[in-house]
């Protein structure tokens, strides 16, 4: 499977309370608006700017902190396609992908801000179709590979009633 | 000949029924599942859709209202009537606001030696310093441990951490814990179990080990374990449940991804800074850092003994002008414990706000929202940016000692100070 668009890049540590942040929690009952504050405070324009199927490019230990399945869900609300890391914190890894939304671990420094990239999810490879560089990413474990390819966990539980790996 | 077992390879091979090394997928049962008031809603969506129908275990699924208690406005009460009217249909646990802090709370009634504990909440860690294999996770994975009473963990490397000697006076396990993180960094342990051992750990108090067990994840650990003792013993028969202790010890032939060695004796009061808790420093280095709010409580330090520490400290004082000196006792038991002990006269007397159990100001939901350029020393965990209500204000970690001297300068200080 063949993803398109553009990155938005962030530094290193980006937290779950950039992603989104506790004063907001008053809104986590009502999606639509929790998610016109994806990333605000790592970047107060990200959600004008964002385009559907559009990569979320950050740094080391990305989704650090809390274990607020909100912060990957207001990402993928906001129409990311899939994260690109160096590397992810463990609780915001494994909500992203039983939320449906690919966390790809590749060595991001050579993406700028507004590259066009194409990732293939099959073949492990991010293209930067601006600079013409090729990276790789990481193999996601196959019981989370299953998750992803059902839409989710709960999704996953729908179909099969029982977890398994 | 079998390998020797880490305390997680140990708990989660009993609790998988399989001999379980590091780098396994295993599924393994719960033994306790909870969610708090932030993501329960999430949760009881996912379960609901789900299509799991009922609880697995209802008498050891609980829902903790502790975040926004009580609540500030509307559409937090509604989540709270959701998550109520959940509790009631499913028959499951419920402490409503006033209770104090689910991870405090989990500890006192629930958590036992050798559980699996599984909360919707990163600070869920907390459980591991009585010996639990206890971990954050996500709604939906904490809706299907509802439904199922199981889920899938990879069994985590470990780090053996080795503290040896005695603290300084002024010294304790707040310095340690925040030491380590700034040592090893916020993603210096992604991924694996810290699990701690030495004559230090083994002289420590429960509270003390809640501290550190707390904080493991602010390396980025998915467990922070201790070994249970007699110490653990004494907490859980006072606690009224002496018949939830069991023995857990790691092998001695365990296999540990690196030990890291400290001496308890080398640390100093130490402080994060903003907005990174790896960012530390020693207090004393942070003179003439002017603070407006001190905040000392929450789940990180908001028992008897952190209060004792703060209260002997303000007794008698006066925090500096102008300065808002908050208090947030982590649970409705150790409020009463402080209150029973003549702290919270001191407090009030001292010029404090004496807030009601629960999170308080640490989520920056309610109670305590700082404002712009303003800056907090707080003894909770976590120092993100925006973190306590506004991204435009800085925030300090420390000891509940540091708090106390903090608040009496009106700058950061080290405790020694005035001890």
């Amino acid at each position: 499977m063949i993803l398109r668009g553009k990155a938005h890049k962030f530094g290193d540590g980006i937290s779950t309370d950039h992603i989104i942040p506790g004063r907001y929690a008053h809104l986590r009952s009502n999606l639509p608006e929790l998610a016109k504050h994806v990333l605000e405070d790592a970047d107060p324009d990200f959600v004008k700017k964002v385009k559907p199927g559009d990569f979320v490019v950050g740094g080391s230990n990305f989704g650090l902190g809390s274990s607020r399945e909100h912060a990957p869900l207001v990402i993928k609300m906001a129409g990311v396609s899939a994260i690109l890391a160096k590397s992810a914190a463990r609780i915001f890894f494994r909500n992203a992908i039983n939320l449906g939304l690919p966390v790809l671990i590749c060595n991001t420094d050579k993406i700028d801000d507004g590259d066009e990239l194409e990732v293939d999810l099959t073949e492990g490879t991010v293209r930067d179709r601006t600079n013409g560089s090729v990276l790789t990413f990481g193999r996601i474990p196959e019981v989370m590979l299953k998750i992803l390819n059902e839409g989710g966990l709960i999704p996953y539980i729908q179909r099969h009633g029982d977890i398994k790996v | 000949m079998s390998m020797g077992k880490t305390l997680a390879e140990k708990i989660l091979s009993e609790k998988s029924g399989t001999d379980a090394k590091a780098g396994d997928i295993v599924i393994a049962k719960v033994d306790l599942a909870f969610v708090q008031d932030t993501t329960g809603p999430l949760t009881v969506r996912q379960f609901r859709s789900s299509g799991m129908g009922k609880l697995a275990n209802a008498k050891r699924t609980v829902i903790f209202i502790d975040h926004a208690a009580p609540s500030p406005n509307a559409n937090l009460s509604n989540d709270h009537i959701l998550l109520r009217d959940f509790a009631r249909e499913s028959g499951c646990i419920i402490s409503d606001a006033g209770n104090g802090v689910c991870h405090q709370i989990v500890q006192e009634a629930y958590a036992r030696p050798g559980d699996v504990v599984v909360g919707a909440d990163s600070h869920t860690v907390t459980a591991g310093g009585l010996g639990a294999f206890a971990t954050g996770m996500g709604s939906s994975d904490v809706a299907v441990a509802f439904g199922l009473g199981k889920n899938w963990f990879r069994v985590p490397e470990s780090y053996k951490i080795e503290v040896t000697g005695d603290f300084q006076k002024g010294v304790g396990a707040k310095d340690l814990i925040l030491h380590l993180i700034g040592q090893i960094g916020a993603d210096g342990a992604t991924y694996k179990s810290l699990e701690f051992h030495g004559n230090a750990i083994k002289t420590m108090s429960m509270s003390g080990r809640f501290t550190i067990a707390n904080m493991a994840v602010e390396a980025g650990a998915k467990a922070g374990i201790f070994e249970s003792d007699e110490t653990t013993e004494a907490f859980l028969k006072a606690e009224g449940r002496g018949k939830d202790y069991r023995a857990l010890a790691a092998d001695a032939n365990a296999t540990y991804e690196k030990t890291i060695r400290i001496s308890a004796s080398q640390l100093e009061p130490t402080v994060s800074r903003p907005h990174t808790v790896d960012n530390t420093a020693p207090a004393k280095d942070l003179k003439g850092v002017k603070i407006q709010q001190v905040v000392i409580g929450t789940c990180t330090n908001g028992r008897l003994e952190d209060l004792e520490i703060a209260a002997s400290i303000l007794k008698g004082k006066k925090p500096a002008q102008g300065l808002r000196l908050i208090i947030a006792p982590a649970s409705r038991r150790e409020l009463l414990k402080a209150i029973d002990a003549g702290l919270i006269k001191t407090f009030v007397e001292a010029g404090a706000i004496v807030l009601p159990p629960g999170c308080g100001p640490c989520m920056g939901l309610h109670q305590g929202a700082l404002g712009d350029g303003e800056s907090s020393l707080s003894t909770a965990n976590r120092n993100f940016e925006g973190r306590m209500g506004n991204p435009k204000s800085f925030i300090y970690l420390g000891s509940p000692a540091t708090a106390a001297a903090t608040a009496l300068k009106g700058e950061i200080t080290d405790p020694r100070e005035v001890m």
